[in-house]
């Protein structure tokens, strides 16, 4: 895993169409730190971290990530090779087994982790030879977590991580994000519900004002 | 699979309407065949992107370490490889139900294997583009069907001029729009798909 040291923002406004979703947002995130980022619906979580990720082009202000040999790299497409990410959508195609789905994930982000340790831990490892389609929506997510821990990408980009998981499922996101963080990796976690572990909180603002 | 017997189902059934006049069969046989194909095509030229589009693998794509117009480019080639290769491949079978001259056969199967390429990449720009409008299988062929007009004057041209044993200068003409198209595309369509991501 390439490491990071940080992940700046500074003085950033998001617009979605013609209305503003805020602006002059600035905060910086350190290596081995959890921001969870709050917010009512419609406050610009998702959008922060698409901004955040490359794919939303903020009206102004800057994102930069840091390396820890203090290099910068402000644009989109550099920050692209440090995110991991799990957004909305749990990326599985239904026709694809999870290990079919995730060794091709695997080779793709160049990564030699045994697909099957990454399953067991999700504990998904005895329907590892079914089609996508017949897994239920807890287990897609469980899948997708799977994906993002053997991404080996230092800033992950969580999007309302519990959404359709059991309280089994919630442990291990914790779990997972807790040894992400301990590995010396960032995180920023759009989410309703309170995640287990403390750590930096940001609290987006009201839409309608 | 479905554009092969989409494919073949178009070309059937054109000697039917027309009626059982050998000769105005083996000439229409080259832009029939040719309108079929772009026809079949165009059937999954939608789904390029959509469906990862819809399931967010295309987020995880755009993220992973190829430039998106090599993984562009990846997907105009599988879509040739499903669409274009086969039909080249069946197209003198179904050549035979129109009674094409034995003269033509070659120029056949050239011109469609030169310029299914372009189909397939001037496709994507459009699949690019259409990505994120509902619908967009709709909208799509009135896009890129004039763009892809010149292979099909190109390639039926061809077919008939080798027919009336003419000198032929189409297949130049159609490897060099083919190759522009596959060599363009990928930039153009890595650029639609990033616009729409951004919503």
């Amino acid at each position: 895993m390439t490491a990071l040291s940080g992940l700046d923002i500074e003085a950033l406004s998001l617009w979605r169409g013609e209305r503003m979703l805020f602006r002059d947002l600035a905060f910086s995130v350190s290596a081995g730190e959890a921001l969870q980022l709050e917010g009512p619906n419609g406050s610009g979580k998702t959008s922060l971290l698409r901004a955040i990720a490359g794919f939303l082009e903020p009206r102004a202000g800057t994102i930069r990530v840091r390396t820890p040999g203090n290099e910068h790299f402000a644009s989109g497409e550099e920050r692209a090779a440090f995110i991991g990410w799990l957004g909305h959508q749990d990326g599985a195609k239904s026709q694809l087994t999870p290990l079919e789905g995730l060794s091709f994930y695997a080779r793709y982000y160049g990564n030699t982790v045994r697909v099957e340790e990454a399953l067991q831990r999700v504990g998904l490892s005895r329907l590892g030879d079914l089609p996508a389609q017949y897994l239920s929506a807890g287990q897609k997510r469980r899948l997708a977590l799977a994906r993002l821990s053997l991404s080996a990408r230092p800033l992950w980009l969580l999007d309302e991580p519990l959404a359709s998981l059991d309280a089994s499922g919630k442990t291990l996101v914790t779990e997972l994000v807790s040894q992400h963080c301990k590995d010396g990796g960032l995180a920023v976690i759009a989410t309703h519900e309170p995640l287990g572990f403390e750590g930096p909180r940001l609290a987006l603002g009201n839409p309608q004002t | 699979m479905m554009a092969v017997v989409f494919f073949a189902a178009v070309a059937a059934l054109v000697p039917l309407g027309v009626g059982a006049d050998l000769k105005l069969l083996g000439r229409i046989a080259g832009g029939v065949l040719w309108v079929a194909a772009v026809l079949a095509a165009l059937l999954s030229l939608d789904r390029i992107f959509q469906s990862d589009f819809e399931d967010g693998s295309l987020d995880l794509i755009v993220l992973g370490p190829l430039p998106l117009e090599a993984v562009v480019f990846a997907k105009m080639c599988a879509h040739w490889l499903t669409t274009g290769l086969p039909l080249t491949i069946l197209s003198p079978v179904l050549a035979l139900l129109f009674n094409l001259p034995a003269g033509g056969y070659d120029a056949l199967i050239v011109s469609l294997a030169l310029g299914t390429p372009a189909i397939s990449a001037i496709g994507a720009i459009g699949a690019g583009l259409t990505l994120t409008v509902r619908r967009g299988g709709l909208i799509l062929p009135l896009l890129i069907l004039p763009l892809i007009s010149p292979a099909v004057i190109f390639g039926a041209g061809a077919i008939l001029a080798s027919l009336d044993g003419l000198a032929n200068g189409a297949f130049p003409l159609l490897g060099a729009f083919s190759f522009v198209a596959v060599l363009l595309s990928p930039f153009a369509a890595a650029a639609a798909v990033r616009l729409n991501l951004q919503g």
